[in-house]
C-alpha cells in the first residue's frame, strides 16, 4: 500500500474462489452414481477418496480406477424489477480422479490417489449486469493423497492419507459497476495464479459389524490456499490518479478448502447394496475473501459461509453377472447465507439425481458411466456487500437465479 | 445382452430427459412479467433539445449517446414489443464537431485529479473539469443517413424545431443552422418535426423549451425577455433570449399535433427550474474565503480603495452598495446589476480627488455594482474568472493612463471589476426566467391533458434530486457539481446516471398514463463523470 486511492474501485474483489457452491462431488463414477455416498461402501480403489480405512477391505492385491466427468452447467439470471437478464456461457468442467490400492497384507493397504474435489468455471457475459462480481472465473484445485489402511481389529480398519493440493485460480470482474476509461471500456481487474500448493490430511474408521453391515467415518482437515505470488491485472483504467494506474502487481489472498467430516453406513440385501451418507462441510472457516494489492487499495469482500450438510442415498443393484446398475439422490445444503448470494457461486440448496452402471468385461476389467442431474431451485437472492468505491455506501446485486449441472462420467477399474 | 442394451436405453434416455432447457418459471426474457397496456410501443420516436440527444459535459459524444434517456427507455421497451432505436451517433468518445475539417465545437469535459500530501499521506483528489485533448472525428458534412428515432438536436429552442434551413450544413457557419441537426437533416429545408413526424413513430416523447429559457439564463439574463419586448414572431426571438410565451404555446402545440397526428401516444415533460441544475448552485454568492491564498493578502488594499467608495454610497443614499472584505468570513462578490440606478456621475465626483481627470472613467465601472446576496445566482463559468484579472479592463486602464499597480488593484473579477451580467443572475432575471418557465410548463400540462398523453413533471422531480437528493441502490443522487452524480461537468446536462434516472422518471408517468408495466433501470449501473488527467499523448 503505497498510495491511498480515493476512488478505491477495488474495494470489493470479489470472488469466489474455492466457493462454497464449488466442492464438487464427483470423485468416483461407481459411488457418483449412488448419490456420491461411499464412506461405508466397499467397490473399488475409489474408496480412497471416501474413506482410507476402507482400502483395506479391497478383494484383490491391485486395484486401479481412473475416470473423469465433463461438467455442463447453466445459470440463468434475471431482475424482474429492471428487466436484465443473462446466461452463463461456461466452458465444460473436467473433474477426473486416478486411484491405485496395493494390498501388502490381509491387513495392511496402501494407495495413492490424485483427484480434483474443487473447481469452478463460471462464464457471464463480458460487462453483463453482474460485472462488477464477475465476468469469469476458472478455478481448480487437484489433490494428491498417498494412504495407509489398517486393519486393526477384526471388524475394524484405519484409514490415513495425507493430502497436497495444488491450486490455481483465473479471475475477472469489472472494477465497479460503472467506472470505464475515455473511451468507455469498462475498468477490469483480473487475477491469477496457479500451482499454489496446500497440505492436509485425511483419516477413516471402517467397522463391520458383520458381512452385510458397513459403518464408516472419515474427517478431512481444511486447507487453507495461500495464494502469494499471482499477477493481478488492472485494464482499461483512465488515466487519472483518482484510480488504479493499468499495469500488473502482484497480491496475496487465503483461500480455505474447508474441512468435511462424513458418516456413512451401507448394507447388503441379496443383490442389493442400500447406502447412506451425512456429510458436514465446515465452511464457516470462509468469512472473508481478502485480497491485498501489492499497490492498488486492498479489497475486502465479505463471505460469511455457515457449515452445511449434505445427506446422500444410494442403492446397487447386481442385474446381471456384467451389469450392474446403480441410482441414488443427494439433498445439498448450500453454505451461502442470504444477502452474501453472488453470481461467482451462485449455488443455493441443490438436488441431485443420480444413476449409472458398471459393464464388466472380464472379472479384471469393467467400465462405469454415471450421470448427475443437479437441480437448483429457482431462488431470488442478493449480495449486499459491493461498493463503487471506498467511501460509497453498499450496493446490493439482486436477482432471481436458476442454476443445473448436468454431469455425465465414464471410468474404467481394473483389478487383479 | 439384450437386457444390458435396455438398462443403457434408459439410463440415455433419462440423461435426455434431464438435458432440456435451463428455463425461469417466469422468465423476464420472454416477457413475462411485463405489459404494454394501452400504448404501442413498436416504434418509438424521441423529439427534443440537447436532453434527447444525450449531450453531456459540453459535447455530443458516443457514450453520452448509448446513455441518453431515450436510448435507454427503449431498451427497456423491448419487454414491451419494442423496435430497434436508432440514434445519430456521432464517431468518437471526444464529441467535438468538424465542419470542412475545423473543429466547431469543443470535446467534452473530463475531470481531472492530482496527488496532494495530506497528514503525511498522499491522496488523490478531483480538481477541476478539463477539456479531454485530442482530434474529433465527427466531420459534420458526413451526412447520417439510414432511420432515425432520435430527433434529439443540441441547442435547439422550441421554435427551431419548426425552422426551415436549420439542418442546412451551408447555414451553419453563417449561424443559421444547427451543425447538429445538419449532420442528419433530411434535406437543408427540412425542420426537425417534420422529420420526426415523417419517422411516423407509435410512441413519442418531446422534450422541448428548456433552452427557450436556459439560453438566457447560461448567459447571465444577457439577451432579452420576449415577454418583456412583446416580440411573437418564432422567427425574430433572437439568441440568450427568453421566448415568448404565447409563441411558445403555439409553436409547441403544432409540435403535438404533428406528432399525434397519426395517432401515436406519447409523453411530453416539462421544463425544470434553472435553480435545479448545478450550472447555478455551485459557486456561493460569497465566493472570497478569508484563507484563500491570492485573496487573502489583497484584502487591506481593497478595503482601503473601497473605503472612499463605500462614504461615497453612504452619502448618495445607496449604503447598501458598499463593499468591504471580511478577514474572518466569506465575501461576496462584487456584481454588475443593470436594475440599479448608475451613479456614475455622483462617484466621478467622489474620485476625482484621488483620479483627477480619470475619474470619469473609473467611476464608470462602479456605477451599478454591489455585493452579491443570496438571492442572486452565479454561474458555474465564473468560477473560472473569480479574483483573476481581467486583461481587458486592466490593459483599458492602462491605456487611460493609470498606474500600472492601481490599474491591477481595479482589475480583479468580482472584486474590483464587477462581474459582469453573463456571470450572474439577478433576482430580476430570476424572475423573468420563472414566470416564462412557468408559463411554459402550464402549456405542456395542458397539452399533454388535452392530447391524453402522459405528462411528466420533470420540474418536480429534479426538485427532489436538488433539494436533498434521491436515494437509489448503492448511493444519494444529487445535484452537487461533478460529485452528486446526476450532472455532468458542464454543470447543465444530466450524467449517465442522471438520464438513466430521466429515463426511470418518464417510464413511471408513462406506466402511470397507459396502465403499462415497462420496468425502469437501476441506476446504479450507470456512471457519474468521467475522471481523467487527459488521453496520453
Amino acid at each position: 500500500m503505497n498510495k491511498l486511492k480515493v476512488f478505491s474501485v477495488l474495494c470489493l474483489m470479489s470472488a469466489a474462489a474455492y466457493a462454497g457452491g464449488y466442492r464438487v462431488s464427483t470423485q468416483s463414477n461407481k459411488q457418483l452414481a449412488m448419490g456420491h455416498t461411499g464412506v461405508a461402501v466397499v467397490n473399488s480403489a475409489d474408496i480412497l477418496f471416501f474413506n482410507p480405512a476402507g482400502l483395506v477391505h479391497l478383494e484383490n492385491k491391485l486395484n486401479v480406477s481412473v475416470g473423469g466427468f465433463g461438467v455442463f452447467s447453466d445459470v440463468n439470471y434475471q431482475n424482474e424489477n429492471t428487466g436484465a437478464f443473462a446466461e452463463t456461457d461456461s466452458p465444460v468442467g473436467t473433474p477426473f480422479y486416478a486411484y491405485i490400492s496395493y494390498a501388502l497384507s490381509d491387513s495392511f493397504a496402501v494407495g495413492l490417489g490424485i483427484y480434483t474435489p474443487y473447481g469452478s468455471n463460471v462464464t457471464w457475459p463480458t460487462d453483463w449486469e453482474g460485472s462488477h462480481l464477475v465476468n469469469e472465473i476458472e478455478l481448480q484445485a487437484i489433490f494428491i493423497q498417498p494412504t495407509l489402511s489398517y486393519q486393526i481389529f477384526e471388524n475394524v480398519s484405519l484409514g490415513v492419507g495425507a493430502m497436497i493440493a495444488i491450486g490455481g485460480v483465473d479471475f475477472n470482474r469489472n472494477a465497479s459497476r460503472s467506472l470505464t476509461d475515455e473511451q468507455g471500456n469498462r475498468s477490469n481487474v483480473s487475477i491469477s495464479d496457479s500451482g499454489v500448493i496446500g497440505y492436509g490430511w485425511n483419516a477413516g474408521i471402517l467397522f463391520t459389524p458383520n458381512e452385510n453391515l458397513s459403518i464408516g467415518f472419515n474427517y478431512r482437515s481444511l486447507i487453507d490456499i495461500e495464494s502469494e505470488d499471482g499477477e493481478a491485472t488492472f485494464s482499461n483504467f483512465p488515466n487519472s490518479p483518482l484510480v488504479p494506474a493499468n499495469g500488473t502487481q502482484g497480491f496475496k489472498a487465503t483461500l480455505p478448502l474447508p474441512a468435511e467430516a462424513t458418516l456413512g453406513v451401507s448394507y447388503k440385501l441379496d443383490k442389493w447394496l442400500f447406502a447412506f451418507d451425512y456429510n458436514r462441510a465446515f465452511w464457516s472457516e470462509y468469512e472473508n475473501l481478502d485480497i491485498d494489492f501489492e499497490i492498488a487499495n486492498d479489497s475486502e469482500n465479505p463471505r460469511n459461509y455457515k457449515d452445511a450438510s449434505a445427506y446422500r442415498f444410494g442403492v446397487q443393484y447386481l442385474a446381471t453377472d456384467a451389469l450392474t446398475l446403480r441410482g441414488g439422490f443427494y439433498f445439498d445444503e448450500s453454505p451461502v447465507q442470504s444477502g452474501f448470494f453472488a453470481p461467482e457461486t451462485p449455488r443455493n440448496d441443490s438436488v441431485g439425481y443420480t444413476a449409472g452402471l458398471s459393464y464388466a468385461f472380464s472379472p479384471q476389467f469393467s467400465i462405469d458411466a454415471s450421470f448427475l442431474y443437479l437441480r437448483f431451485k429457482e431462488i431470488t437472492e442478493s449480495y449486499d456487500f459491493a461498493r463503487d468505491t471506498a467511501d460509497s455506501p453498499f450496493n446490493s446485486f439482486r436477482g432471481t437465479y436458476k442454476s443445473r449441472a448436468l454431469i455425465p462420467g465414464i471410468g474404467v477399474t481394473y483389478k487383479m | 445382452m439384450k437386457k444390458n442394451i435396455k438398462y443403457i436405453a434408459l439410463f440415455a434416455a433419462a440423461a435426455v430427459f434431464v438435458s432440456c432447457e435451463n428455463e425461469f418459471d417466469q422468465s423476464v426474457e420472454n416477457g413475462d412479467f411485463f405489459d404494454a397496456g394501452q400504448a404501442d410501443f413498436t416504434k418509438f420516436v424521441s423529439v427534443g433539445n440537447s436532453l434527447t440527444s444525450g449531450f453531456a459535459d459540453g459535447a455530443l459524444y458516443l457514450e453520452g449517446q448509448e446513455n441518453s434517456f431515450p436510448n435507454i427507455m427503449a431498451q427497456q421497451f423491448e419487454f414491451v414489443g419494442g423496435g430497434e432505436f436508432n440514434q445519430p451517433l456521432v464517431n468518437d468518445n471526444l464529441g467535438g464537431l468538424l465542419l470542412n475539417g475545423t473543429q466547431i465545437t469543443p470535446n467534452r469535459f473530463v475531470l481531472a485529479g492530482e496527488e496532494v500530501l495530506i497528514d503525511n499521506e498522499l491522496v488523490a483528489l478531483p480538481t477541476v473539469p478539463i477539456v479531454l485533448n485530442g482530434t474529433p472525428t465527427t466531420e459534420i458534412t458526413n451526412k447520417f443517413t439510414g432511420p432515425l428515432n432520435n430527433f434529439g438536436v443540441p441547442l435547439a429552442r422550441v421554435f427551431h424545431l419548426v425552422a426551415p434551413g436549420y439542418g442546412s450544413i451551408a447555414g451553419v457557419p453563417a449561424g443559421t443552422a444547427n451543425p447538429f441537426f445538419a449532420r442528419f437533416s433530411s434535406s437543408d429545408t427540412a425542420t426537425v418535426i417534420d422529420d420526426a413526424a415523417a419517422a411516423n413513430g407509435t410512441f413519442f416523447t418531446l422534450w422541448i423549451g428548456n433552452n427557450d429559457i436556459l439560453a438566457y439564463a447560461t448567459s447571465g439574463g444577457i439577451g432579452v425577455d420576449n415577454n418583456q419586448t412583446g416580440q411573437t414572431s418564432p422567427a425574430m426571438q433572437g439568441d440568450n433570449s427568453i421566448t415568448n410565451n404565447n409563441t411558445f404555446a403555439g409553436v409547441y402545440a403544432s409540435l403535438v399535433a404533428k406528432m399525434t397526428a397519426n395517432g401515436a401516444k406519447g409523453a411530453l415533460i416539462n421544463i425544470p427550474d434553472v435553480t435545479s441544475i448545478p450550472f447555478f448552485t455551485t459557486v456561493p454568492f460569497a465566493p472570497f474565503a478569508p484563507n484563500n491564498p491570492t485573496f487573502a493578502p489583497r484584502i487591506p488594499a481593497l478595503n482601503a480603495f473601497y473605503a472612499q467608495l463605500n462614504q461615497a454610497f453612504t452619502a448618495f443614499g445607496f449604503p447598501e452598495r458598499s463593499v468591504t472584505f471580511s478577514t474572518t468570513a466569506a465575501s461576496p462578490a462584487v456584481i454588475r446589476d443593470e436594475t440599479l440606478t448608475d451613479i456614475t456621475p455622483q462617484l466621478t465626483v467622489a474620485l476625482t480627488p484621488q483620479f483627477g481627470p480619470l475619474a470619469g472613467f473609473v467611476a464608470q465601472q462602479f456605477g451599478q455594482i454591489r455585493p452579491a446576496t443570496a438571492n442572486d445566482l452565479l454561474t458555474l463559468t465564473s468560477s473560472r474568472v473569480l479574483g483573476q484579472v481581467n486583461q481587458t479592463r486592466l490593459a483599458q486602464l492602462i491605456g487611460a493612463g493609470l498606474p500600472p499597480e492601481t490599474a491591477g488593484l481595479l482589475s480583479f473579477n468580482g472584486l474590483t471589476f464587477a462581474l459582469q451580467d453573463q456571470f450572474t443572475l439577478t433576482p430580476d432575471e430570476q424572475s423573468r426566467i420563472a414566470s416564462a418557465q412557468a408559463s411554459y410548463n402550464a402549456t405542456i400540462a395542458g397539452l399533454a391533458q388535452a392530447n391524453g398523453l402522459a405528462f411528466v413533471d420533470a420540474r418536480s422531480v429534479l426538485q427532489g434530486v436538488a433539494q436533498g437528493g434521491v436515494p437509489y441502490n448503492g448511493g444519494l443522487l444529487t445535484s452537487v457539481f461533478a460529485r452528486g452524480g446526476a450532472f455532468s461537468l458542464d454543470g447543465v446536462h444530466p450524467t449517465p446516471r442522471g438520464y438513466a434516472f430521466t429515463a426511470n422518471t418518464i417510464i413511471q408517468a408513462i406506466n402511470a398514463k397507459y396502465g403499462s408495466t415497462i420496468p425502469g433501470v437501476d441506476i446504479g449501473q450507470y456512471k457519474s463523470v468521467q475522471p481523467s488527467n487527459g488521453l496520453p499523448q
